[in-house]
């Protein structure tokens, strides 16, 4: 199993470890309810070393991302940070990601630690003529995620980039406890807050730092369990349960991503008949109306017939409902449609809400 | 650290017996294992439960989990807590987060449960 470089100081937390996607990974340390909330009203680290890194640099480095993302990668002056997807030429998902300009002939793309190999797999293989350099540099890089509304007076005293200053979705290189890092104002739990990028090969005395200055502030070391009730209490899509090589960001609500004025790109033909058809089915989310906790892969009925599966469900510690998506045709999508879930012998009724279930309000 | 005097099954549940009546709960160990527990489905009053029948499930963030009947009996009690206090079940699994009362049909049911230090010895086993 691989090991971040900060496995020892989950250990050391007292951390429940996990494999996950072949990492070994802090799943809690006191409780996920307890993490959630933290993150909710103060701070949470998060190490998300497992996401991986891929450098595209080269004459063509520009050319060759906006053929590989639908988004307008054009539109980022260096700094700028975009979300994006790698697309099937079915215009389905292989990974969603993002995407940022270093400067226009390099470009740092971030994936899933589940997909990351089949990513750069399926990059390497798009190259073509372009004239760029591919790396994956997974491996190299260690990341951490300061999410919450106390991140700024935690990470401000420990790094020299203005931190006030950064719009959501920006970056900028500076030092983080004397290391080299890059910071950016992203993150995939619904709060404010920065992702921290470095090469460096110790980077422990990061964590420490903002460990120190984190928990008089309230923050909490974070897991994935908690990352995952955050990112859906916030509607934000996991791969492998709200999109995959099945679905199309425009069933998945993320037409936006899709730029088809930028030119070409991969998938780009059968979206755009897609968008002129419309779609059949749409990404939805709902609560429970009756008790009971709806998990990815239970069953769906509409007017009592089978009608898919939910893709992501669970208990939101904040909103304390039961929420989860799941993909309906496009008839039964809108909000206050009453469906139901199937949780082992019982039927429990569920309707279609407006997304998100959550917002933060600062 | 697990109390005396209880029974306790492989799946993780226990049994405090006095008089023919069982109170029904899960062990420390298994509320670790689940983590925050949100929600307990229970049976009705007066269901009828062989040993190893399922009396209802436990729901945590991340996890629901079967509860076995350690013994038979009938639900002559359940409680209420649960409803809208589920995390006692985390905070004290083996006294208030009991889950429910059984009117045994059979005590000779308990002869196939473990003692506490039986059940301890499982554990360190489990934990190898």
């Amino acid at each position: 199993m691989k090991q971040t470089r900060f496995n020892a100081y989950h250990r050391k937390l007292g951390a429940k470890m996990v494999e996950f996607c072949g990492w070994d990974m802090p799943v809690e340390y006191k409780g996920i309810i307890d993490e959630h909330l933290a993150c909710r009203t103060a701070a949470g680290l998060f190490d998300v070393s497992h996401m991986g890194e891929i450098h595209i640099a080269g004459k063509d480095a520009l050319a060759f991302v906006q053929h590989i993302s639908p988004n307008d990668v054009a539109r980022l002056s260096p700094g700028m940070v975009q979300y994006s997807a790698l697309m099937t030429l079915q215009g389905t998902y292989v990974d969603d990601m993002l995407v940022y300009c270093v400067h226009p002939e390099f470009y740092l793309l971030v994936v899933n630690a589940a997909n990351t190999d089949k990513d750069y797999a399926y990059i390497v293989a798009q190259k073509g003529d372009y004239e760029v350099a591919l790396d994956n540099a997974s491996d190299r890089y260690s990341q951490i995620a300061l999410q919450g509304r106390q991140a700024i007076p935690i990470l401000q005293p420990l790094t020299d980039v203005s931190l006030a200053g950064m719009k959501s979705f920006t970056f900028a290189f500076g030092k983080v406890a004397g290391k080299e890092c890059l910071v950016s104002r992203t993150g995939y739990t619904g709060e404010d807050g920065f992702e921290i990028y470095t090469l460096d090969p110790e980077p422990g005395i990061i964590w420490d730092a903002i460990m120190e200055k984190g928990t008089p502030l309230g923050m909490r070391p974070v897991g994935l369990g908690a990352r995952d009730t955050l990112r859906l209490e916030s509607r934000l899509p996991l791969y492998g349960n709200d999109i995959d090589d099945t679905t199309t960001p425009i069933e998945a609500d993320f037409k936006w991503i899709i730029k088809f004025k930028k030119g070409d790109f991969l998938g780009r033909d059968v979206l755009v008949k897609q968008n002129e058809q419309g779609i059949t089915r749409k990404l939805v989310g709902f609560e429970l109306l009756d008790r009971g906790i709806a998990r990815s892969h239970y069953p769906i009925f509409l007017d009592g017939a089978p009608a898919g599966l939910v893709c992501s469900g669970t208990f939101a510690p904040l909103l304390k409902k039961s929420i989860g998506t799941v993909y309906l045709p496009i008839g039964k999508s809108v909000v206050g449609t009453e469906f139901e879930i199937g949780i082992r012998d019982k039927k429990v009724r569920a309707q279609v809400v407006p997304a998100p279930f959550y917002k933060r309000n600062y | 650290m697990y109390p005396q005097n209880y029974h306790f099954t492989k799946d993780h549940e226990w049994a405090l017996v006095s008089g023919d009546v069982a109170v029904i709960g899960i062990s420390d160990f298994a509320q670790k294992h689940l983590g925050d527990v949100v929600f307990v489905d229970l049976p009705a009053i007066g269901t009828k439960l062989a040993v190893h029948q399922t009396i209802g499930s436990i729901e945590s963030v991340k996890a629901v989990s079967e509860i076995f009947s350690p013994v038979s009996g009938e639900v002559i009690e359940t409680n209420g807590e649960l409803a809208h206090a589920p995390e006692i079940v985390n905070q004290d699994p083996h006294g208030k987060g009991w889950i429910l009362k059984l009117k045994m049909a059979n005590k000779a049911d308990l002869a196939a449960l473990m003692t506490t230090s039986d059940y301890e010895k499982y554990l360190e086993g489990l934990e190898h």
